[in-house]
Formats: C-alpha cells, structure tokens, sequence
C-alpha cells in the first residue's frame, strides 16, 4: 500500500515539474531565438529606436512599447474605477442574496473569447467614435475602453475576496464607534485591503499587457508613437501576432526579441504582484 | 462543486480501450498516408498564390487519385529558393525572379491586379501613379489635396511581409517607405471591411476581392478590369509564376499542364484571378 501512495506522489511530482519544465523551455526558447537580433541591432537601439522596417533591416520598437504601456495606462484609467466600484458594492453593500447572482455574472466576463471582445469593439464601438470623436476609429482609445471591459472580471474578483479578507469584527468596531458604513469602507476596509487590491490592478494590468486578439480588431496597429488619443496604435502583442505569418531570418527573429520585452515586462509585474501580496 | 467530486470518472478500462481506439485509427491514417505518398508534388512559396493552388491542388487530386499535393506557404523567396535546392518541385511566386534566380524555368500561371480602394460615397474615381506614391509615403495627409472636402486620410497597408503588400511596395512605392502613420491590417478581408465602413479611407487589395461595397480607382486613367489587366494596360499588375529548375518533367510537368488547361484557368478566374490566355 505504502509503495503504492510513493508511486502516485513521485508520478504528480513529475506532472507538477512538467508544468515547470514547459516554463523553462518556453523562456529558453524565446531568448534563443530572440536574444541574437538584440545583440546585433544594439540594446538600446532595439528599444529606443522608433524605426520598425525589419524586412529592410531597421529594428526599432520604442513606438511598440510606449504603445503597449500607453493602452494598458487607458485601460487601467477606464477599468479601475469601474471595477473597484462594482467590488465595493458587492463585498459590502450589496445583500448576499444579490452578490450570489452578481459575482458569478462577472466571473462570466472572463470567459468570452477575446475575439468576440474585438469584433463589438469593431462592429459598435469604433465606428461610434470615428463618427463622433473623429480619426479612423480603430485607436488608442478604442482598445483602451475594450481593455478596460476585458480586465473587469480579474480585477473585482480578487478585489471582493481581499475585502472579504477583512475580519468582521473591525466592522462591526468601527459601526459600534458610530461610523456610517461608507465611512466603515473608506476608512477602514479599503486600506486594510490594500495590498489586495494592489495585487488586483497589477493583474489586471498583465491582463491588458498580453491581450492579442481583441487589440488588433480596434487599434489599426499604425507604427508611429502615438500623439492622441484618436491615433492607431500598435502594442507588442499585436505586432508579433500581425507579422509572424510571413517573417524569417531576422525579421523573425526580431519578432522573438519583441517577446523577450514583453517576457520581461510581465515578469517585473507578477513579480511586483507577488510582492505586495506578501508583504501582508 | 458538489456535483463535481461526485461525478463519476468513466472506469479504467473503458477509457483505456478509449485511448487503444483513438491510437489504431491514427495509425490507420498513417497508413493510408504512406500508401498513396509513393507520388507526392510539393509546391511552396508565395501566401498570395497558396489559396490558389491548393484549391488547384485539391481538383487534381481528386482527378488523380493515389497522387499527393503538398502545398506550403512561406513567401516567394522561401519558394523560390526551396526549387534550387531541390526541397520542392514547384515553387510558386508572387513577384518577378530577380538575377541568379532567372536561370530557373518560370511558368505565369495567372494575372492578378491590386486595385486601389475607396469608400463607394467618396467622389474620387482616378487617381495618378505619383499622387498615390505621395499619398502612402505620407507626403498628402489630407483629402482636400486632391480636391475633396478636408478631412484627414486613413491610409490602410498591410503587414510588413505580406505579399501584396511587397507587390504593392515594388509597382507604386519605388523604394520610397510607406508611411508609419498607415494603419495596418493582417488580411485583405480586413482592409476591405474598414475601407466598406470608414468614408476617409484609401487601402489596397488584391482585385479579385473587390465587391460592391467599396469603390476600386483608375490608375492614370485606367481601371482594374480583367481586359486591362490581361493587355498589361493597369500598371498594378503583378504576375503569378510557377518556378521549376528546369523544363517540368513527369508530374510537375502533368500538374503545370493541368493549371494551364482550360479548367484549370476557369477554375482560378472563378477564384477571382485574371487567366493566361
């Protein structure tokens, strides 16, 4: 019976570092393929040059970065709000009753394919604002308010369970000192949830960071450094989804290298996530 | 939850034979594969060509049975260099063969024009070689520089790479970049759809997607109609080629046969490209 249970743990051991081990190969491989092209072209060339020709041999991704943290900026500024509202109400004003529907509904949010994400933003909202705002439509701010939408769901549901963290008993103290309940959740719950709700929005930004699909749809994937919010914009994610098709040699190579960047920035977030987390 | 922990895995054994199943009919299929894989053509290279010859492929495969007919993407050059070094029978190519690559046997197979688009509301129906040149290297950014009402214009390209839009960089850019302010699409579905909707927009596609939603321009004076193109007339015409490394022999040379045959013509003009004869 004994060798049996060593058998199982040795054989969920191994499925737990293959999982691992794909990390490993993954990071290994992107950094192999990518890390050649950098050298050559010169670090601070392939990040701070704004030239993107790669069939013609120029590698510079400046705009692309500046793009992806200027779209991930506007879905913060649209989603964060909205989301710490929705969390607010529904982890403490909302009768349980209402959170049981309203929660899972959320949830939902999470699970419709980024596509279907990016077509309403092109079939609804891109024409709303190229008729109203003006420009092409397809731009910074049109990927910035589907961002927004698209990080609701990791954003609230963590935010609930960080408040929900909060024991009860402070509550019921501050009610009792005679504090109104608003007073109660700004004084009281929000900063001791703090680090939660940190760790939320860092999450939510690596949500809108790595988003592919629905960005293409609606922000037109222009090359030049945006200068409003009407202009296209083309993110990191967007340009190695858009070009991989037909690159090779170095082209191809420059799109790998445009995947270490991005590796790299959503390292330095989960790992600022996992920070704050811990230092509760 | 609940009902999660209580659901019953289906048993060992059946899922066992379940696996055993699946295993046997993959082998099956390998099978099948290799049987007929004593005839294979591959046939590599241009993404603009691929949809055409593997709707040509799939025809005269079904015509012939027990031949196989690879056909890989990988762009022109990618095809091109693939025939000279003998990893494929045909390669296929969008663009003309430069320098040591004329030494190979080329074979144009169809016509294909890329037509300037524009919203069917806008009132531009002509448009010149230069003016266009200008327009996507970013020197005319407004439309009131052609005539028209102000207004900004959406220059809509495809992606760098793309094979329409190499054709288009050669016959109209002369070596002049395309401006980065253009947007950028992935496909000529999708340049054709924000064209359909956006009355600022001017973007290129191949001709055989243009429909009745959105508008094609004359160049200098001459449209992008099939007779135009096949009397050389519309200068945005680029040719798809056959490339072999010498004269086809053997089942190149009865594919390359079939494609210049009358049906295989009819086939690719009903696919929406201009035929060789």
């Amino acid at each position: 019976m004994l060798t049996r249970e060593k058998l199982i743990e040795k054989a969920l051991l191994l499925l737990a570092l293959s999982a691992i081990g794909s990390l490993a190969l993954i990071t290994i491989f992107i950094f192999l393929e990518g890390l050649p092209i950098i050298l050559k072209t010169g670090l601070s060339h392939f990040i701070f040059g704004a030239h993107w020709a790669p069939t013609k041999g120029h590698f510079g991704i400046l705009a692309m970065i500046l793009s992806s943290l200027y779209v991930t900026l506007g879905a913060l500024i649209f989603g964060v709000p909205l989301a710490l509202g929705c969390a607010i109400v529904l982890a403490e004003f909302a009768p349980p009753s209402l959170t049981r529907i309203l929660k899972p509904t959320i949830e939902l949010l999470a699970g419709i394919p980024s596509v279907v994400y990016g077509f309403l933003g092109v079939i609804l909202l891109v024409p709303l604002i190229r008729t109203y705002l003006g420009g092409p439509g397809l731009s910074l701010l049109a990927a910035s308010l589907i961002l927004g939408i698209m990080i609701l769901p990791t954003v609230i549901s963590i935010s609930i369970d960080a408040m929900h963290a909060v024991p009860t008993l402070y509550r019921e103290g501050s009610i009792a000192l005679g504090a109104t309940q608003w007073q109660t959740v700004r004084k009281l719950v929000l900063p001791a949830a703090r680090s939660g709700i940190i760790t939320a929005i860092i999450l939510g930004m690596g949500r809108a960071i790595g988003e592919t699909m629905a960005v293409i749809m609606v922000a037109g994937n222009a090359l030049s450094i945006p200068t409003s919010i009407l202009d296209s914009v083309r993110t990191l994610t967007a340009n190695i989804a858009l070009e991989l098709g037909y690159a090779s040699g170095a082209h191809r190579e420059a799109l790998f290298a445009t995947g270490i960047v991005l590796f790299i920035i959503i390292m330095i977030l989960n790992t600022a996530a996992t920070l704050i987390a811990g230092r509760r | 939850m609940k009902s999660f922990t209580n659901s019953r895995f289906p048993p060992l054994p059946r899922l066992f034979s379940f696996v055993l199943l699946m295993l046997l009919i993959l082998s099956l299929s390998a099978c099948g594969q290799r049987e007929r894989g004593g005839q294979t053509i591959t046939i590599a290279g241009s993404t603009s060509v691929q949809p055409f010859a593997e709707k040509l492929a799939e025809v005269y495969m079904k015509q012939c049975p027990g031949l196989l007919i690879n056909v890989q993407g990988g762009g022109s050059s990618a095809g091109i260099m693939a025939v000279q070094q003998g990893a494929a029978q045909i390669g296929a190519s969008s663009r003309e063969l430069h320098g040591e690559e004329k030494k190979l046997h080329e074979a144009v197979i169809a016509w294909d024009g890329i037509a300037v688009i524009v919203h069917p509301s806008c009132p531009l129906d002509n448009i010149s070689l230069a003016t266009l040149r200008q327009i996507f290297a970013g020197g005319i950014k407004d439309w009131s520089a052609l005539g028209l009402k102000p207004h900004g214009m959406h220059v809509i390209t495809r992606e760098e790479g793309s094979g329409t839009r190499t054709a288009f960089e050669e016959l109209v850019m002369d070596k002049m970049e395309i401006t980065p302010s253009a947007l950028v699409q992935d496909s000529n579905g999708a340049v054709r759809e924000i064209v359909a909707h956006d009355p600022h927009a001017i973007g290129y596609i191949s001709c055989g997607l243009v429909d009745q939603q959105v508008k094609a321009l004359a160049i200098d004076g001459v449209l992008p109609t099939g007779a135009n193109i096949k009397k050389n007339l519309y200068k945005l015409t680029r040719r798809f080629l056959f490339v072999t490394a010498r004269e086809p022999t053997g089942l190149a040379q009865e594919f390359c046969s079939f494609v210049l045959s009358p049906q295989g013509q009819v086939l690719l003009e009903k696919e929406g490209l201009i035929g060789v004869h």
